[in-house]
């Protein structure tokens, strides 16, 4: 059960080597979380997550978990609901593509989109309606601020998470007064291996971060988290630059 | 039977969750509801005054029991009151007073009702005298998980289990409640101010066996020298002739009066550092340095805040906390310890409230032993609040304390055994009486009780 500050006790994280997750969830295990549920891809890196949770007192499972099998979904998460209550289920996964293939390999596009859309959507509402059922728990998404107006530079990427968090937060209107509490978190630039190697945008932030902006979002119980908060401000700017300014930006 | 899904919360306003509120109308239709509900289980609820998440019940079932509010039989001569449990204090008060009887134990609201006096074991500014509120029942009837009604008598543990048992044993129903006896409905009381927290410690171990009852607010945002200054009020009834005698022709009229609601949208940080103590701060210089023998009507008294209705609104919609524990005589040095960090920390707490508990009543989770009480009110949105009072209860459990969980919402589950010895016996109980654990609640998941 959640406490006063929204802190979970259970978390199930999908896209369990995510590393904002990991870093999300550490700082949950620093104050109330003991029971964690990682689901993902089975990997030595998820193992290697697992284990490095254990080592702080949590106690630990792993879940099969592929975004891009949405038939697979409702029997893969249901399992996790079976065992228990889940406080929190932060949806995690996704994947950046790489632009200039994708623009010439739709498939690969595709692939892109059905992993942060349409995986999303599918394993969004299997997660909302176990919520639902047990009348209170939070569902945190890691939206982008990509998706807040898509660039010519990742227009792919920055569709899909339009989607999403269009998605996300129709989702938090209709469980609005169920006692589930839909949170959309849209961080910047996230200094992790999914942006190792591109050049750094400005108000580039950490996983840290955005682990400091969840927990604060919990505990207000904010349906919109700008990771850094100054980006709200910035985006909405942005986003009412007439579109021949804002395609010669250098962004 | 009515019922529809609502989102529920505590006084506090923290932490809302989903549940079918269901309003039982006879014990009939409430023993219905009990063997009926589904596999999330139910609880009990009175008036939704416990601040954290004592009766809310997520995914389950909410019994809304102020729909039973009759009162059976009053023993006019004897002083007793058999009542159903939806009944409130504030209702006994209307009819009792005029017969010359009070309730034996009041809270800082009289809106609170007979079955969450038992469920929370409460007590009142006369807790150093009469004890807690289950002290002064006679005779329960409980709805139990199997649907039945168990009479239920001081001394057994099932009724040891139910007094502050947080409605996890069942569905109280009916109690016979013993009265006390007064001559009028107005207070006679002494007024002082105390300068820090050693001077009101040593005036409320000096003197608190001469009233019934006392209470003092204490100032925490008072630092240096002034850390812990006060305002003792303590009294009693007032006697026929302690009265003007305009007063005398109707010495148990009852009269309460209501400001208008607080409203429901507040700013964020209304409540301020600044404002919060600009406001502690008048309160402690209007108060007299010494007063005696002021008359002073019960809801003046004993529920100030009762005149502004929901007034739990002003913190806004992250809501607050109330944190309150008790340690032990011999552990005042936790207790100034506790008091000088929060006074540090500069939370913005309204007046909070110092008592010495008397003997503790035999209830296995009641929260009162003898020693020292302190209950605070802190805004949610505080930052580093959580980790904060995660500190102040290790003190507390330490020196053998504990916090009171009809005010609690961010407990560690951990520290529960360690602050109620007679846990291990609670969670027998209901292993055995409800094995299917049908009455749970949300503080019941969360600290697995
Ligand atoms: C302003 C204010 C001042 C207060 N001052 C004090 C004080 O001085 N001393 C003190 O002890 N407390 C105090 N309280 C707390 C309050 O007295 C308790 O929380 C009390 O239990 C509230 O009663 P309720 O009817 O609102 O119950 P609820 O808040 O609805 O429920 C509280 C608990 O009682 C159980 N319960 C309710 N009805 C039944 C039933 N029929 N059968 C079984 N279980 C039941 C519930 O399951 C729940 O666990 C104060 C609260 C407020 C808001
Ligand atoms: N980093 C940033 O700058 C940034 C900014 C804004 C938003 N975000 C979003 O934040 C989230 C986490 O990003 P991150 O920075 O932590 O990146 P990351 O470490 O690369 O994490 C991405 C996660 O997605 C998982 N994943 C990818 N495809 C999957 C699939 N088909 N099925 C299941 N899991 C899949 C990965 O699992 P595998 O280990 O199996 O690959 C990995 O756990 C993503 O949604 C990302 O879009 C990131």
């Amino acid at each position: 059960m959640k406490d006063a500050f929204g802190l979970p006790q259970s978390l199930l994280v999908l896209g369990g080597t995510s590393e904002i997750a990991l870093a999300v969830t550490r700082r949950l295990i620093a104050r109330r979380t003991r029971t964690v549920w990682l689901a993902g891809r089975p990997s030595p890196g998820l193992d290697e997550a697992a284990g490095q949770l254990r080592a702080l007192g949590a106690e630990v499972h792993t879940v099969d978990f592929d975004a891009l099998d949405p038939a697979g979904h409702e029997d893969a998460l249901g399992k996790v609901f079976a065992e228990g209550d889940v406080d929190m289920v932060l949806l995690a996964f996704g994947t950046l593509g790489d632009q200039a293939r994708d623009e010439r390999d739709p498939r690969a596009a595709v692939r892109v989109a059905q992993t942060n859309y349409t995986g999303a959507v599918s394993a969004g509402l299997v997660c909302a309606g176990a919520l639902q059922a047990q009348g209170h728990g939070s569902l945190v998404v890691l939206s982008s601020v990509a998706g807040e107006r898509a660039r010519r530079a990742n227009f792919i990427y920055g569709s899909s998470k339009a989607g999403l968090d269009a998605f996300a937060q129709g989702l938090g209107d209709a469980l609005y007064g169920t006692g589930v509490h839909v949170m959309v978190v849209r961080p910047g630039f996230v200094r992790t291996r999914m942006t190792a190697g591109l050049p750094e945008a400005p108000l580039a932030t950490t996983p840290e971060a955005v682990a400091t902006a969840v927990e604060l979002g919990l505990r207000r119980r904010s349906e919109t988290v700008w990771v850094p908060g100054a980006l709200r401000v910035v985006m909405s700017a942005l986003r009412h630059l007439p579109r021949g300014v804002f395609r010669r930006l250098p962004v | 039977m009515p019922a529809d899904t609502v989102s529920v919360t505590g006084w506090g306003r923290t932490a809302p969750s989903a549940a079918r509120l269901v309003r039982p109308r006879t014990f009939e239709e409430a023993a219905l509801a009990v063997r009926g509900c589904g596999a999330r289980g139910g609880i009990a609820r009175g008036l939704g005054r416990a601040y954290g998440d004592a009766a809310q019940n997520a995914g389950g079932e909410v019994f809304d029991m102020t729909g039973l509010d009759r009162i059976h039989a009053i023993d006019a001569d004897g002083g007793t009151v058999l009542c159903d449990a939806g009944v409130s204090l504030h209702r006994l008060m209307e009819v009792l007073l005029p017969l010359g009887w009070f309730v034996p134990v009041t809270p800082g609201t009289r809106y609170v009702t007979v079955g969450g006096a038992i469920g929370a074991d409460i007590h009142g500014k006369n807790h150093h005298v009469s004890g807690s509120f289950s002290r002064h029942v006679l005779s329960l009837e409980l709805l139990t998980a199997d649907g039945q009604v168990r009479t239920v008598a001081p001394g057994t543990p099932l009724f040891e289990a139910t007094a502050g048992g947080m409605g996890l044993t069942g569905v109280i129903l009916t109690a016979t409640v013993r009265l006390q006896p007064v001559r009028t409905s107005w207070m006679s009381v002494d007024t002082e101010r105390a300068s820090d927290l050693d001077d009101l410690m040593a005036r409320l171990a000096d003197t608190d066996h001469r009233y019934r009852y006392s209470v003092a607010w204490i100032d925490l945002l008072a630092r240096g020298r002034a850390t812990g200054r006060a305002v003792l009020t303590r009294g009693d009834h007032a006697p026929l002739d302690a009265l003007p005698r305009s007063a005398r022709r109707e010495p148990l009229s009852f009269r309460t009066s209501r400001l208008p609601a607080a409203p429901s949208f507040v700013p964020e940080g209304l409540l301020s550092r600044t404002t919060v103590g600009l406001f502690n701060e008048l309160w402690f210089r209007k108060a007299p340095r010494s007063r005696t023998g002021q008359l002073q009507r019960i809801p003046a008294f004993f529920h100030p805040l009762d005149g502004v209705p929901h007034w739990n609104r002003i913190y806004g919609r992250g809501g607050f906390v109330q944190y309150q524990f008790v340690v032990g005589h011999g552990r005042e040095d936790t207790l100034r310890r506790i008091v000088r960090r929060i006074s540090q920390r500069r939370c913005p707490s309204f007046l909070a409230v110092l008592k010495r508990f008397g003997d503790a009543d035999p209830g296995w989770l009641s929260f009162p032993v003898p020693g020292w009480t302190l209950a605070l009110d802190i805004p949610a949105s505080l930052p580093g609040l959580g980790a904060f009072l995660d500190e102040l209860d290790e003190e507390v459990a330490a020196a053998g304390g504990r916090v009171y969980l009809a005010k609690d919402s961010r407990l560690r589950p951990e520290l529960l055994a360690a602050m109620y010895p007679r846990l291990d016996d609670f969670r027998a109980l209901r292993a055995e009486l409800d094995p299917r654990g049908v009455f749970t609640s949300d503080l019941s998941r969360r600290l697995r009780l």
